[in-house]
């Protein structure tokens, strides 16, 4: 059983830094809520708000984990241009999906949108994060605060959905792969 | 706005929210313009390999954390009016989630 180095680093970008990123917004939308349903004497302890600062980090750091790995590792790799005369364009995954007009569309559309919209969602969540710990102790004073956080969660939930959905699509049209081949398991008869 | 040094200010909060929004809005314009003029384009390849998209992020963020500075020396300890600060910032995310759907782009750009 083998995947090449470029599978590995796709999966990294896309399912360990993207996928747990998505589910911390969703953990944050959950927090959110929360906090907005509770009246009074929903104070965490210290170990409680220690583990939820912990949490916030951790997202965001898998957030710019995502777009960093995906524009720095994996786009290059996606737009990288064959040299003349290469008629196999399966390791120009751009080339290729440009090359058919059924498929063109999961660039020009796809990809131009994910490449884009994926920034807005470390960038909203860093801040969403930031505001939830800075005004952790402000309970019901700031419920409005905490109502346009909501908003901002659900706009960066949105946006690394479009670019989660649309990178695990455009992938089954035109995989990222190549590099090393690494031997995750010996082969069984 | 309230006298400086109120506990519960919210000026931190409309700084932080305020400038990333705009960080957003200066992503959808960057992406918009590098995608309609080629010479733009070129200044915003920062690195090869990821083309225009190394810039326009780049710059993006360099315009979040600018403004975020900015906004929170500007508003830290002080009461802001969270209606005038909300609808600022949702304005500016509502363009920077449009710019950045193709189409739009497209349109603006007459393509």
């Amino acid at each position: 059983m083998q995947i090449t180095g470029r599978d590995l680093v796709t999966i990294i970008h896309g399912m360990l830094f993207g996928g747990l990123f998505l589910m911390a917004c969703f953990g944050v939308l959950i927090l959110l809520h929360r906090s907005l349903s509770i009246r009074g004497g929903g104070e965490l302890t210290e170990a409680g708000r220690r583990r939820e600062h912990i949490f916030l980090v951790v997202m965001v750091v898998l957030g710019w984990g995502a777009v960093l790995s995906g524009a720095y590792f994996v786009y290059p790799w996606y737009r990288a241009i064959p040299p003349a005369g290469v008629t196999n364009l399966g390791a120009y995954p751009q080339r290729l999906l440009l090359a058919d007009p059924h498929t063109a569309g999961w660039h020009t559309l796809g990809m131009e949108w994910k490449e884009h919209v994926a920034w807005m969602a470390p960038i909203l969540m860093t801040m969403v994060a930031w505001v939830l710990m800075k005004y952790e102790d402000a309970g019901e004073e700031h419920r409005r605060l905490r109502s346009t956080a909501v908003v901002f969660a659900l706009a960066a939930l949105l946006a690394g959905g479009v670019a989660a959905g649309f990178g695990a699509l455009i992938d089954k049209q035109a995989p990222v792969t190549g590099g090393p081949a690494i031997n995750l398991m010996r082969g069984t008869r | 706005m309230k006298a400086a040094g109120n506990p519960v200010a919210n000026g931190a909060a409309g700084a932080a929210i305020v400038a990333a929004s705009l960080g957003c809005f200066a992503l959808g314009v960057l992406a918009v313009a590098g995608d309609g003029w080629k010479a733009l384009a070129t200044m915003l390849t920062f690195y090869r390999p990821t083309g225009p998209l190394s810039g326009v992020s780049t710059v993006a963020i360099v315009v979040w954390l600018v403004a975020w500075s900015v906004a929170h020396r500007a508003w830290r300890g002080k009461t802001v009016a969270w209606g005038k600060v909300s609808v600022v910032a949702f304005m500016f995310l509502g363009l920077a989630l449009l710019l950045t759907f193709p189409p739009v782009g497209d349109l603006l750009l007459g393509k």
